[in-house]
């Protein structure tokens, strides 16, 4: 359970500091390991910890009050997982499951707080990791309230069919993304809507559009 | 043959999250090559795609209007 120089170094939040300075933060923080599918944290609860993704995967996910799931990201290695609730000290806006063998460094937050006053610059590249993280969701707001995604979705659907042929023409989720002009989850998120409505079945590398009156009438109301 | 999902070896980069995250264990490791074993317990969930940083790995869906 070694805390590696290394792999501190590979953090944003810690890049502007000497291989000095990254020795003399090592001891504040302690390794953390997960198998796949146990839970890190849970949406709601308050958070003492600051995690970062050293190696392996991290779903990062909503629950509804009916109890579905909405993934907000997948987290890769070098992410922080929970650096909101750390900062406005509120609880975790989202809960954190590992999607495989999972290693983290975690960090105290009163241990960070010291961090923090001692090496000042470790604040201002925070400030740049929140700033991104700000500017991608204004983005996925821009998606979310302003452009209808789920017509656009559906008009992909309907000018993309195959025509049965065994060659037929085929998309990816991250196409059917670039096409409508936004993030492939909100793609994701189209499709299970159009799912649940009993317009689309989701199968096997399958989309079966079972109602294209539907669809159509969706593509209509939102031009 | 059964469909799997595609993988571009010009895109990948090795990291091996797809391997990590896959739960049915169709893709793997072989040569040092990131490979696609077929299997019917991969139901196209998408997550390979979803977390492949270069988008070497695909999951393509074939569009299909069901006739009434």
């Amino acid at each position: 359970m070694v805390i590696d120089s290394n792999s501190l170094s590979t953090l944003s939040y810690f890049s502007g500091l000497s291989a000095a300075e990254l020795e003399a933060i090592k001891p504040s923080f302690f390794e953390k390991t997960f198998q796949r599918g146990e839970m890190i944290f849970f949406e709601g609860e308050p958070a003492e910890t600051l995690f970062f993704l050293i190696s392996g995967i991290v779903k990062l996910f909503k629950t509804s009050a009916q109890g579905k799931e909405q993934i907000i990201s997948l987290a890769r290695p070098r992410e922080v997982l929970n650096d909101i609730s750390i900062f406005d000290n509120g609880p975790n806006p989202m809960s954190a499951q590992a999607m495989s063998m999972v290693t983290l460094y975690g960090i105290k937050k009163e241990r960070l707080e010291v961090v923090l006053r001692q090496y000042p610059q470790v604040s201002s590249q925070i400030i740049q990791v929140l700033a991104a993280r700000t500017r991608q969701l204004i983005s996925l707001v821009e998606d979310l309230s302003f452009k209808h995604v789920i017509g656009r979705v559906a008009k992909i659907l309907l000018e993309h069919t195959s025509d049965g042929g065994s060659h037929g023409q085929r998309l990816t989720q991250q196409e059917m993304a670039a096409m409508a002009g936004t993030a492939r989850e909100v793609v994701a998120r189209s499709l299970k809507a159009m799912e649940e409505r009993g317009l689309i079945r989701l199968e096997r590398h399958r989309i079966v559009v079972s109602d294209k009156n539907a669809l159509q009438e969706m593509i209509n109301q939102e031009v | 043959m059964i469909q799997m999902p595609e993988i571009n070896q010009d895109k990948c980069n090795l990291c091996g999250l797809c391997i990590e995250i896959c739960r049915c264990g169709a893709i793997i490791l072989v040569n040092n090559i990131v490979t696609l074993v077929e299997t019917d317990d991969c139901h196209w969930c998408t997550l390979c795609e979803a977390i492949c940083p270069t988008g070497a790995l695909t999951c393509s869906f074939e569009i299909i209007i069901e006739e009434r």
